[in-house]
């Protein structure tokens, strides 16, 4: 266990570098939201999904369904580090002619599962796999990452009513909450709290985590935390820009990508950070 | 004898109970309006089937994309003005953008909706989803061409909208008749002017024939049932022989089966077109057969387009 809890570390912050990677050479992109769930997307591919990048359509796999599409950059990390693709694609990112959209695309990605990033669409076509995969008793699991900015588009709240009627304990949404949404503190633009309490009350089993904590995410993600016959929401308490000192918990890494010279002190620190990580046991 | 009618929500309704048959991978999804679009036929009858999304059409759409992508056949309902007005940035997105497999069969199109007035009516429709790429669009003349519709949307792989009508209308066709989506069908032949109406406009304009017959004039009328992809080869055939248009629908003027036409002859076949359908305004409350008439929907209005049409025409020479 702590071997693997230092392996997903590991795995993050090199899917942080590849994240300042992409969104430099891009010269565009969301950045903070990036950052923010890149421990979480990491648990998913590397230790909680059943998945084949051999076979990306495979019948029974878990899916995983990025609602916040902004934050695409770490799930073509994550999708590259676990080989659906060559690792070369993540500098097309954004280009012409690119597999990578600025937002993801389900038809010209590997591995991307829905196309999404007109806030709330992705957590319904989630909820609709669930469904699909209950009707064939198919045993696979769906995942839904969640803004908490997301939270204030009304097809959520209509998801989250449905999800729990039709029982759906095949269906895990994270809410990535870092409190920070283009315009400023998501406790300011429009509040959302209690956000553990809205759930509950619509029917989910709800747990509290620091997104940041492996060994937490993977606590929340094990199939033993599911109630049958609920759906799950795990509310992930969040750094936006997390892993970059200079972007961390700042508004405007909202929707920026950083400079050459920008990406250069941000890939020090986080190399510096995997460094020590590889040299130090006692971290973990 | 009274005459057969039905309306195109009731065909829909029984075609899709029919359908649940022959295909397991059909699903029905509903937004609380199961009674009036008819999908409690198959609600009662696959029960594990059918899901009520309740008040949510929003949520219905991106539902039924996301059961698609489980290889799902998901037929999503609710009227039409909710379908595609309410939900049309998940129908653009979750629908059209990831081109799935969700087909949207909307009832309560037009303003033959009647009492409940025009938050409910939908003149709007045809244009806002045939501006999406990837959708298929249909608008089925009677009862028999929706169950046609119904069947054949299913064996298409894509998004496809269904747009259905609340009033009982006369069943125009019999089995016999052939329906093909992108195929425009030449339901009598005429020399004058051709006619291109879909809906329930078709039998306005089987209406208005037997007014232009009294006097002298010979039209074609042409059902394009599948508005968008366009059948252009049939369309422009038809005016070759012709050399002037009408087109009739239960629609805005602006944005539906009348500016598509507009668009072909423009590009292709100048010639004059006289459009009939709402004037670009919201109708009101009344009984649906009052409303066609109060406005501009009548074969009467039909008619008059015609002789316009006709006398543009021979202005040109």
């Amino acid at each position: 266990m702590k071997d693997k809890i230092k392996e997903l570390k590991i795995i993050a912050t090199k899917l942080r570098m590849d994240i300042i990677e992409m969104l430099a050479e891009a010269g565009s992109g969301h950045s903070g939201g990036s950052l923010s769930c890149a421990d979480i997307i990491a648990c998913l591919y590397f230790s909680v999904m059943r998945h084949n990048p051999k076979d990306p359509k495979w019948r029974e796999r878990d899916r995983f369904v990025l609602s916040k599409g902004h934050a695409c950059p770490a799930l073509y990390a994550a999708l590259a580090e676990a080989g659906y693709f060559p690792r070369e694609e993540i500098f097309t990112l954004r280009k012409l002619n690119s597999i990578l959209q600025g937002h993801p695309d389900m038809n010209k990605t590997p591995g991307v599962e829905f196309s999404s990033g007109s806030l709330g669409q992705g957590f319904a076509a989630a909820f609709g796999m669930a469904l699909g995969y209950k009707i064939d008793n198919n045993p696979g699991r769906i995942f839904v990452m969640l803004g908490d900015g997301e939270c204030q588009e009304g097809i959520v709240w209509e998801t989250a009513m449905g999800a729990s009627h039709y029982k759906l304990d095949n269906l895990t949404a994270i809410l990535d909450y870092n409190n920070l949404q283009i315009d400023g503190r998501v406790s300011e633009i429009m509040e959302i709290a209690p956000i553990s309490e809205k759930f509950r009350a619509f029917g989910w089993t709800v747990y509290e985590i620091d997104g940041h904590n492996i060994e937490e995410i993977l606590w929340a993600l094990s199939p033993e935390r599911i109630v049958p016959g609920k759906p799950t929401i795990i509310i992930a308490r969040t750094i936006k820009g997390k892993g970059v000192s200079f972007m961390e918990n700042q508004v405007d890494w909202h929707g920026k990508a950083p400079s050459k010279e920008e990406a250069e002190r941000a890939l020090k620190e986080l190399r510096e950070e995997l460094e020590r990580m590889m040299r130090d046991e006692g971290s973990c | 004898m009274k005459e057969a009618v039905k309306s195109t929500r009731r065909a829909y309704g029984e075609a899709l109970a029919e359908l649940g048959e022959l295909k397991e991978e059909v699903v029905v999804l509903d937004a609380d309006l199961s009674k009036s679009t008819y999908t409690n036929i198959f609600a009662k009858k696959f029960p594990h089937r059918f899901f009520n999304m309740g008040i949510s059409e929003c949520k219905m759409i991106s539902c039924a994309a996301g059961l698609a992508t489980t290889g799902k056949i998901p037929f999503a309902s609710t009227f039409a003005i909710f379908a595609a007005g309410r939900a049309w940035e998940m129908v653009r997105l979750s629908v059209g953008y990831t081109n799935l497999n969700v087909k949207i069969a909307a009832s309560h199109a037009g303003i033959s909706v009647g009492e409940d007035g025009p938050t409910h009516h939908c003149a709007e429709d045809i244009a806002l989803m045939r501006v999406i790429p990837n959708m298929t669009v249909i608008v089925p003349a009677d009862a028999t061409e929706t169950r046609k519709a119904v069947f054949a949307s299913a064996e298409w792989r894509g998004p496809v909208y269904l747009r259905l009508g609340r009033p009982d209308i006369p069943i125009l066709f019999d089995d016999k008749y052939e329906f093909k989506i992108g195929k425009a069908n030449v339901i009598k032949e005429g020399k004058d002017v051709s006619i291109f109406a879909c809906g329930l406009m078709v039998w306005q304009a089987l209406q208005a024939i037997e007014l232009l017959e009294k006097e002298g004039i010979d039209a074609e009328l042409i059902n394009v049932s599948t508005i968008k992809p366009l059948d252009e080869e049939t369309i422009l055939n038809s005016l070759r022989k012709t050399g002037c248009a009408v087109s009739a629908e239960e629609h805005n003027i602006i944005g539906g089966l009348g500016s598509a036409i507009a668009e072909l002859m423009g590009e292709r076949f100048p010639a004059p077109l006289e459009r009939v359908g709402v004037k670009d305004r919201f109708a009101e409350s009344g009984p649906w057969k009052e409303l066609l008439i109060k406005y501009n929907l009548s074969p009467q209005d039909i008619k008059e387009a015609v002789i316009r049409a006709i006398k543009r025409k021979e202005e040109r020479k």
